[in-house]
C-alpha cells in the first residue's frame, strides 16, 4: 500500500544571525490511508514545526533546506503558494490548539463553513449551507440548523473546536494535520473532543497526523506514534509497541516519568537535564548527555533509525543487537 | 587590568547586542543619529565653538547688518553664514539659539514624561474612582490641541505676572507649558501597560511575599512599562523643538534676549521676500534638519524595540 | 488531634461581573454576580498535601489566592495556625503570618520578572521580611537556597529570559522558600510543563517537603499527578466542595458522580481497552450555575430533588460527599458493570 503522506529526510532550518540553527533535522516517516499517527514530543523538540510544514504553513524565517513532502506521490514542498493553498483546503485540513482564533470573530460559524466548502467543492449555495448543516450535525453541535448562524464567541470551547473539526472536514480531505487539538481545553472535553475525531475520521476514512505533548490522547488515539526529540525521529512504531515496551532510552524514561494513577508512589523516575536548545545539540545522538546507557559510539556518531524489537529506534544499542544477531546467526 | 577585561567586555557586549546590531544595520539611524549628535554637541558647545557671541553687545556692529553667507558676493569669511539686521552672526545665532531650542525641547519633554507616569501609575495601579478621574482629566486635556494648551498658559502666566518678572522665568513657564500639554499621551500609555502587568503573576508574587504597594509599582511594574515610553518620549522631543519653534514665532515663547530658532526664522521671516534670504532659511534649515533626525531616530527606537519585527 | 495549619470555614467569593452602570441603566439588566468560591470548607494538617481538583470555572485557583491573601473573602473565615486573617486588620499586623504562607504559580513565564536578576528576585523576601542582615549573608542564603533547587550560584546572576521553563518554576520555588514558610500553595506547578521536566520537579518537591517539614496546598485538574503527590483531596466544581476523601479511597470508591467522570476521563496508558461511560455536557458557565445540585445536568443518577435542593458535604465512610444519590443510597458501585 503506497503511502498517503511521506517525509523523506525532512530539514528545516532558522537563519539567524548568529548562524543557522536546525529546527528539523532529517525526518522521514509516511502515514497510510485512514491511519492515525501521533507524533509526540516535549517542547522544542520540532512537532508543531514538522506539521507546519507539511500544512504549508511555516512562518519565515523558518524554511525547509532539504529533503521531500510528498501527497499520494506527488511532492507538495515546492509548489508555488496558491497550489499548495488548493492542495492545502481541499487534501490537508488542519485543526490548530486554540480554537478561539481558529474561527474569525467576525463572521457566523456557518458562513465560514459555506465560504470552505464553495472553495474546494463545486457546490451552489443551497447545497453547500445543507452540506455544513449535516457537518454542523456531525460533529455534535446541538440543533445545528439554529446554530447556523451563531458567532464563534457565542459557543464554548469545546463546541468551537467541533466547529473547528468540522472545518476541517469540510472539503472532505484525505488528511487532517492536528496540533494539539486539545490541550486547551478541559479534561472532560478533551474526552469528547478526542473520541469524536476519532470516529470521524474512521468514518471518513481519513487520516490524522495528531500532534501533541499528551502521551495519553496518543494512547487512546494513535495507531502508530513518532517520538520526536531535538528535531529528530527518536522511536516510531505501533502505540502499542512504543508505549508498554519502548526501546529507545528517551522513550523509555518519557513513559517513565509520566505518572499514573495505581501506579508507584516513591520518586517519580526522572531524566535528568532538559532538551538541549536548538543552537546546542551535541554532536553525534542528541539524547547522550541525557541518557543512562550512553556509549562512546553514541557521543560521535549520529544514529539511524534501527530495528528494535517492535518498533525503529534512533538507538546504537540496537545496532549491537543486530550485530550480536548476525554473529550468532 | 582585571577591570579594563571587564570593561571592554561590557563595550564588546554592548556592540554585540541586539540593540546596536539592528542600530549598525539601519543607515537611516546612523545618519540621523550622527545629525542630531553634531547639532546637540554644537549647541551644547555654542559658547566655545560659535566664531562670535551674538548676545554680546560689544562685538556687534551695524556696519556688518546684511552681509550675505560667505560663498555670495560680497560675504565674508568672518561670517560664514551672514549676519542679520543687527550685525550678528547667522551661524552663531543658529548655535546659541539650537541651545535654547534643545533645552526648552529637552526639559519639557522630561516634565511630561515625569508627570505621565507618575499619573499613569497611580491610574493604573488604584483603577476606581482614582483611574476614572485621572483619566477624564486626561481626556478633557485631548479635546485641546497641545499648542492652544500652551498658549492657554502661557497666556494667563503673562496676564497675572508683572511685566519685569515675565522674562526671568519666562523659560521656566515655556517648559512647564509644553510639558502640561503633552503628559496625557504618556499617562495613557503607562496606564495601560500597568492594567496589564498588575494582573501578572509576577506581581502577584511580590503582593504575596509581603511587598508594600508602591515598592512594588517602582520596582516591579515601572522598569517594565518604560519601553514604549522611551519611544515615545523621542517623538515627543522632536515635537516640543517644534512646539517651542512655533510659539516663539508667534511671538509667546522665549523672550527676545534669548532667541531660539523659532525666533531667528521670525525676525529674518520679514526680510525673506526682500532679498536678504539667508536670515530666515538658514535657521529654518537647521530647525527641519533638527527635528527630521530626532524622529527617524525615534522611528529606529520603536522598530527595534518591537518584538515582532525581529 | 493532628496540628491543623489551615482552616477554612464557609467561604465565600463573589465578583461583581455586572455591566456598567450605563450600559445596565440602558438595557434594563439587573447587577449580575459570579460566584467563584461558594461556600468551601476544609482542613489541612501539618505536613500532609492537600489536593483541589477541578476544572475551569470550579474555583480551584480562587481558593488558593485566597488562602495566600491576594483576594479577600467575602464571607466565612480562613484561620492559619489558628487565627482568622479578618481578624488582624492592618497590613503589618498580618506580615508575621503572611510570611509563613507562600504560594507557588503557574506560569513560568509570567511569574518572574523580566527585568530582575534571578539573584535578586529570590532575595526579595529575605529582605521584605529582614530575615538576614547584610548583604554577605543575603549572598550566601540565596546560594543555598538555589542549590536547594538544584541549581547553582552562578544561574543567580543571570536574568529569567536564559532559563527553562522547569528551571524557572525551580526559581519560583526557592523564592516561595526564601521567607521561610511553613505552607505553599502550589497553582498548578506542572501543568505547563513537559512530562519529564514534571517529574523532575514534582520529585523536587516531595524531597523539600521531607526535608523542610512542609505542608502544601497543591492545585491540579491532573488526577494522576494529583495521585503521586496528596495524602487527601478536594474535589470542586461551579466552585462548591463536592467531594473530601483521603487518596485510597478516592480512587478506589470514588463516590460523587463528578468525581467518578474525573476518573473516567483519565487516559488509559496502561491500554486496559478499558470501556468509557459516555460523558455528557460541559462545565456550565459560573455565572448562570444551575439550581440546586450544580452537576444535576450531567448527572446519569439525578432526581427531582438534585434540581431543586443543594445537596451539604456529610460523612460517608470517613470521607465527605455532597451528593443526594449517595444519601439516598441510589448509587450503583464502583467501578461501574459495563
Amino acid at each position: 500500500m503506497s503511502a498517503l503522506l511521506e517525509l523523506r529526510h525532512v530539514r528545516i532550518e532558522l537563519p539567524t544571525r548568529r548562524g543557522t540553527l536546525v529546527a528539523v533535522d532529517d525526518v522521514s516517516f509516511s502515514i497510510g490511508e485512514g491511519e492515525v499517527l501521533g507524533v509526540v514530543g516535549e517542547s522544542g523538540a520540532g512537532k508543531s514545526i514538522t506539521a507546519a510544514a507539511i500544512i504549508g504553513l511555516l512562518e519565515p524565517p523558518l524554511r525547509q533546506t532539504g529533503g521531500e513532502i510528498l501527497l499520494e506521490g506527488g511532492r507538495i514542498d515546492n509548489l508555488p503558494p496558491d497550489a499548495f493553498r488548493r492542495v492545502r483546503g481541499k487534501q490537508i485540513g488542519a485543526i490548530f490548539q486554540d480554537p478561539l482564533t481558529s474561527l474569525n470573530p467576525l463572521y457566523t460559524i456557518g458562513r465560514q463553513l459555506v465560504e470552505t466548502i464553495q472553495t474546494h467543492l463545486q457546490l451552489g449555495d443551497k447545497a453547500a449551507r445543507t452540506r455544513a448543516i449535516e457537518l454542523l450535525q456531525e460533529v455534535g453541535i446541538p440543533g445545528a440548523a439554529e446554530r447556523f448562524g451563531a458567532y464563534p464567541h457565542q459557543f464554548s470551547g469545546g463546541m468551537r473546536q467541533r466547529v473547528v473539526i468540522a472545518l476541517a472536514l469540510a472539503a472532505n480531505p484525505r488528511l487532517i494535520v492536528a496540533d494539539e487539538p486539545t490541550t486547551a481545553l478541559d479534561v472532560s472535553t478533551q474526552a469528547q473532543i478526542i473520541s469524536l475525531l476519532k470516529r470521524l475520521c474512521r468514518d471518513h476514512g481519513t487520516a490524522v497526523m495528531l500532534v501533541t505533548h499528551d502521551m495519553g490522547v496518543i494512547a487512546e488515539t494513535a495507531d502508530r506514534v513518532a517520538v520526536m526529540y531535538a528535531g529528530r525521529i527518536a522511536e516510531i512504531g505501533p502505540v502499542r509497541q512504543v508505549v508498554k515496551h519502548p526501546q529507545h532510552p528517551y522513550t523509555v524514561g518519557l513513559m517513565g516519568s509520566i505518572p499514573s494513577i495505581g501506579g508507584a508512589l516513591g520518586r517519580l523516575p526522572q531524566i535528568d537535564g532538559a532538551m538541549p536548545r536548538l543552537g546546542s545539540i551535541p554532536p553525534g545522538c542528541a539524547f547522550n548527555p541525557r541518557c543512562p546507557r550512553v556509549m562512546d559510539r553514541c557521543r560521535v556518531e549520529r544514529p539511524d533509525l534501527l530495528q528494535a524489537d517492535g518498533t525503529l529506534a534512533a538507538c546504537w544499542l540496537h545496532a549491537e543487537q543486530v550485530a550480536e544477531g548476525a554473529v550468532h546467526g | 587590568m582585571a577591570a579594563d577585561a571587564i570593561k571592554a567586555g561590557l563595550v564588546r557586549r554592548l556592540w554585540d547586542a541586539d540593540l546596536a546590531y539592528s542600530f549598525r544595520r539601519s543607515p537611516v539611524a546612523v545618519v540621523s543619529a550622527i545629525v542630531t549628535l553634531a547639532l546637540i554637541l554644537g549647541a551644547v558647545f555654542a559658547p566655545w565653538v560659535a566664531p562670535h557671541n551674538p548676545f554680546d553687545l560689544s562685538t556687534i556692529s551695524l556696519i556688518d547688518a546684511f552681509d550675505p553667507p560667505q560663498w555670495v558676493d560680497g560675504g565674508s569669511p568672518d561670517f560664514p553664514l551672514g549676519t542679520d539686521e543687527q550685525g550678528r552672526d547667522v551661524l552663531s545665532a543658529i548655535l546659541f539659539g539650537a541651545r535654547i531650542s534643545l533645552g526648552v525641547g529637552l526639559f519639557s519633554t522630561v516634565f511630561a514624561v515625569t508627570l505621565g507616569i507618575t499619573a499613569g501609575l497611580i491610574a493604573g495601579w488604584r483603577g476606581g474612582l482614582v483611574d476614572a478621574f485621572i483619566m477624564r482629566i486626561a481626556d478633557v486635556q485631548l479635546s485641546f490641541p497641545a499648542i492652544l494648551v500652551a498658549l492657554l498658559i502661557d497666556g494667563i502666566v503673562r496676564s497675572t505676572l508683572p511685566h519685569d518678572q515675565q522674562d526671568q522665568i519666562a523659560l521656566v513657564v515655556l517648559v512647564g507649558s509644553i510639558g502640561l500639554s503633552g503628559w496625557v499621551q504618556f499617562a495613557r500609555l503607562v496606564r495601560g501597560s500597568t492594567l496589564v502587568e498588575r494582573n501578572k503573576e509576577y506581581v502577584q508574587a511580590a503582593r504575596v511575599i509581603g511587598v508594600h504597594p508602591m515598592r512594588i509599582v517602582v520596582t516591579h511594574v515601572l522598569p517594565n512599562v518604560l519601553t514604549p515610553v522611551l519611544v515615545v518620549a523621542t517623538i515627543y522631543f522632536a515635537f516640543a523643538i517644534i512646539t517651542e519653534a512655533t510659539l516663539s514665532f508667534l511671538g509667546v515663547g522665549v523672550p527676545p534676549t534669548e532667541p531660539s530658532l523659532g525666533t531667528l526664522i521670525r525676525i529674518g521671516n520679514g526680510y525673506l521676500f526682500s532679498g536678504e534670504w539667508w536670515i530666515t532659511v538658514f535657521p529654518a534649515v537647521t530647525l527641519a534638519a533638527l527635528v527630521l533626525s530626532v524622529n527617524l531616530l525615534g522611528d529606529w527606537v520603536r522598530d527595534a524595540f518591537n518584538p515582532r519585527l525581529q | 488531634m493532628a496540628d491543623t495549619v489551615l482552616r477554612l470555614n464557609d467561604v465565600r467569593r463573589l465578583f461583581d461581573v455586572s455591566a456598567p452602570w450605563l450600559a445596565r441603566v440602558l438595557s434594563g439588566s439587573g447587577p449580575r454576580t459570579l460566584k467563584a468560591v461558594d461556600g468551601v470548607s476544609f482542613e489541612i494538617a501539618r505536613g500532609e498535601t492537600f489536593a483541589l481538583v477541578g476544572e475551569s470555572g470550579c474555583g480551584k485557583s480562587t481558593v488558593a489566592r485566597l488562602v495566600v491573601g491576594l483576594y479577600e473573602p467575602s464571607s466565612g473565615a480562613i484561620e492559619i495556625d489558628g487565627t482568622d486573617i479578618a481578624s488582624l486588620k492592618t497590613r503589618a499586623s498580618q506580615a508575621p503570618i503572611r510570611r509563613r504562607v507562600q504560594m507557588v504559580f503557574q506560569d513560568p513565564y509570567a511569574s518572574l520578572n523580566p527585568r530582575w536578576r534571578v539573584r535578586d528576585i529570590i532575595a526579595e523576601p529575605i529582605r521584605t521580611h529582614r530575615l538576614v542582615k547584610g548583604e554577605a549573608a543575603i549572598a550566601a542564603r540565596v546560594d543555598e537556597l538555589l542549590r536547594q533547587v538544584s541549581l547553582t550560584p552562578a544561574d543567580g546572576n543571570k536574568f529569567p529570559h536564559a532559563f527553562s521553563g522547569g528551571q524557572r518554576q525551580r526559581i519560583s520555588i526557592a523564592r516561595a522558600l526564601a521567607s521561610e514558610p511553613e505552607f505553599l500553595v502550589l497553582d498548578e506547578p506542572t501543568s505547563a510543563l513537559d512530562v519529564s521536566v514534571q517529574a523532575q520537579i514534582l520529585n523536587l518537591m516531595k524531597d523539600l517537603q521531607r526535608r523542610l517539614g512542609l505542608t502544601y496546598l497543591f492545585i491540579s485538574h491532573n488526577l494522576a499527578v494529583i495521585y503521586h503527590v496528596s495524602d487527601k483531596i478536594g474535589v470542586m466544581y461551579l466552585g462548591r466542595l463536592v467531594e473530601i476523601a483521603s487518596k485510597a479511597d478516592l480512587f478506589a470508591r470514588p463516590l460523587h458522580p463528578y468525581t467518578r467522570l474525573l476518573l473516567d476521563t483519565v487516559p488509559d496508558l496502561a491500554m486496559t481497552g478499558r470501556e468509557r461511560q459516555p460523558v455528557r455536557g460541559e462545565v456550565p458557565n459560573p455565572i448562570d450555575p444551575p439550581s440546586g445540585c450544580a452537576f444535576h445536568p450531567r448527572c446519569p443518577y439525578a432526581n427531582d430533588r438534585c434540581k431543586t435542593e443543594r445537596p451539604s458535604l456529610l460523612a460517608s465512610g470517613g470521607n465527605l460527599v455532597a451528593c443526594h444519590a449517595v444519601e439516598e443510597g441510589r448509587l450503583p458501585g464502583w467501578p461501574l458493570q459495563v
